[in-house]
């Protein structure tokens, strides 16, 4: 595929999702409304914010993710990564009680859940790639099994933990779009923002890595510090999203793959913002179709990780063959 | 120059490279013959710092690799390595336009893309830029792969096994292209070969490992020699000289 062909396709492509996400946003934003306008719109204007920062920030974990994996099956989530800040926000309820949790500011807890996720994260995950990280596949099983130990961990605690502040804990559990604290919203938005811009001043050097370890380091990029930094960034992105709306296991690998078939072997400064923007264009077009339209409430999260599951299924039976 | 001294990598208490002192001089032409599992590629490896030596050091002009900031070594030295499985779908121009990363840090300008179409030109896959690296034959693929590296244009390169996969006219090709790129741009090339009759017309020098070692080196009129190369491979092989020329029978 020429340069100039496909670029011609992403500014096509721009435009068209450019447009469905404008018309979604609108449909968000008028479709059954009642009461005070300025109300309705501040209201979900803050709710359509956080659909938007999710839009990016899923997807681009998840392209950054294939990067340094060099595989586009695997997803931050399918390893383990959120539902880890699960495990961490339970683990807090279970061991300070969640009066004592919801009596520090919010920032200072969000601040204190993504150092212990950074630090946590890097470790686990560092390691993994290190040493085992020769075999997908084995990568790809010992990820589900922390998923599924982190989960497990986290469900046990619940149950021990005293039932209404088990459903403080719950509503972190499953994706749900209803919005988040205004606090975290900002706090998320920032750190998405800090993400984002660190993954934009490394991108040229990060589409190197696509050469693989040793191309990468005969043409100067500096591979094991730029991976240490895109795991950085990845989870980072991956706090942020979690923490806005809980754990989403396979939207980013939906948006992803269509990407990469929409623009085949095209630079991250192209994938990127076309993941983004379908992601965008996706959710949003969801909540107005599904809630909004046909008065399915709560079952976004669902619907998509239902498509983004069969994806999966199906990338894993074309690797097979 | 490149100097090896005591250099040193071991696996499981064996040390496959083991190399009390190398010069590999600047300009010219040096082949690095040997049979399979000698250490050829890993010596390579060290040198381009893709793989840490257990001892000793590498020098280049004089300064320690290990010292040289990353993107001011990728503008003297590069290396084109042996296997290059590539998972990712990228073009041929895209691969090709890596090779100047190191000057333009991914924003590719003019003159980039002027040495992108040279590399493209000499190693003729002009009519193929715009294919993905997985719709290429394995010749194509390593010529792809070899103009990343000439794009590159670094003083020192370094191939192994670069002939991998060529049919002959291509592999003959490619070997006038590197001892062009010696003789006329003035670079110096450092090629593993596993043809010895290429190593013998078209080297300047040629060394020799086995199990690791050095076993012999110098220009080819020296080396190339019926007891010599017996004893490296351990097969019954004949050198004759035809109109001054080496030639090398290695099919019994
Ligand atoms: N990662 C490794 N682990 C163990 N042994 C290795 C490894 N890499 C290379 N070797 C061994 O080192 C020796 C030299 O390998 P190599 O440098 O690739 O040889 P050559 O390129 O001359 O064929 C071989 O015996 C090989 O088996
Ligand atoms: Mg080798």
């Amino acid at each position: 595929m020429s340069p100039e062909l496909r670029w011609q396709r992403a500014c096509r492509l721009t435009l068209a999702l450019g447009l469905v996400l404008a018309l979604a946003v609108a449909g968000y934003m008028t479709l059954g409304a009642v009461g005070k306008w300025s109300f309705v719109l501040s209201y979900r204007g803050e709710k359509l914010l956080t659909i938007l920062l999710v839009a990016w920030t899923v997807p681009a974990a998840t392209v950054l993710f294939h990067v340094i994996s060099r595989n586009p099956i695997l997803t931050p989530s399918i390893m383990g990564f959120d539902t880890l800040f699960v495990l961490i926000q339970t683990l807090a309820v279970f061991l300070l009680g969640s009066a004592t949790v919801s009596a520090w500011p919010p920032q200072l807890v969000f601040l204190g859940e993504l150092a212990v996720m950074v630090v946590f994260a890097s470790l686990l995950f560092h390691w993994l790639f290190s040493r085992i990280a020769q075999s997908l596949e084995l990568l790809l099983l010992v990820g589900i099994v922390f998923g599924v130990l982190f989960r497990s961990v986290s469900g046990l605690l619940q149950r021990l933990i005293d039932p209404s502040e088990f459903l403080i804990v719950q509503d972190r559990m499953f994706a749900s779009f209803s919005g988040a604290e205004p606090q975290v919203l900002t706090m998320s938005a920032g750190l998405v923002g800090v993400a984002t811009l660190w993954a934009i001043w490394r991108l040229p050097a990060i589409d190197a890595m696509v050469l693989g370890r040793d191309a990468a380091l005969a043409i100067g990029v500096p591979h094991r510090r730029l991976t240490a930094e895109v795991f950085l960034i990845v989870t980072l992105l991956v706090a942020a999203s979690t923490a806005l709306v809980g754990p989403i296991t396979f939207f980013g690998l939906l948006v992803a793959n269509v990407a990469y078939r929409l623009l085949p072997g095209a630079p991250l400064r192209l994938t990127l913002p076309l993941a983004g923007l379908l992601g965008a264009a996706l959710l949003v077009a969801a909540q107005v179709v599904l809630e909004r339209v046909l008065g399915f409430a709560g079952t976004v999260g669902i619907v998509i990780e239902f498509l983004g599951g069969l994806i999966f299924i199906l990338l894993l039976i074309e690797r097979a063959r | 120059m490149i100097r090896v001294e005591n250099l040193g990598k071991s696996y499981a208490g064996q040390w496959v490279v083991d190399l009390p002192e190398l010069e590999l001089p600047r300009g010219g032409l040096t082949a690095i013959i040997g049979p399979n599992g000698a250490g050829k590629s890993t010596l390579l490896s060290m040198i381009a710092r893709l793989q840490s030596p257990d001892r000793g050091v590498v020098t280049l002009d004089g300064q320690d690799i290990l010292r040289i900031p990353g993107d001011t070594l990728a503008r003297r030295l590069t290396v084109l390595r042996q296997d290059n499985a590539m998972a990712a779908r990228l073009t041929v121009s895209d691969l090709v336009g890596f090779g100047r990363y190191p000057y333009s840090k991914g924003r590719l300008t003019g003159e980039d893309h002027a040495k992108i179409e040279e590399s493209l030109a000499l190693v003729e896959l002009q009519p193929y830029r715009h294919r993905f690296l997985d719709e290429l034959s394995g010749g194509q693929r390593q010529r792809a792969f070899i103009a990343m590296v000439l794009a590159q244009d670094t003083e020192y390169a370094l191939f192994d096994e670069p002939l991998n996969s060529l049919d002959i006219r291509h592999a003959v090709s490619v070997m006038q292209l590197l001892r062009r790129a010696a003789e006329e741009l003035g670079k110096t090339v450092v090629t593993v070969l596993h043809d010895l009759n290429f190593a013998a017309r078209h080297s300047d020098r040629i060394i020799a490992m086995k199990n690791g070692q050095l076993q012999f080196a110098g220009p080819p009129h020296q080396v190339i020699r019926t007891v010599a190369l017996r004893d490296l491979y351990g097969i019954d092989l004949n050198v004759s000289r035809t109109d001054g020329k080496l030639m090398v029978d290695i099919y019994g």
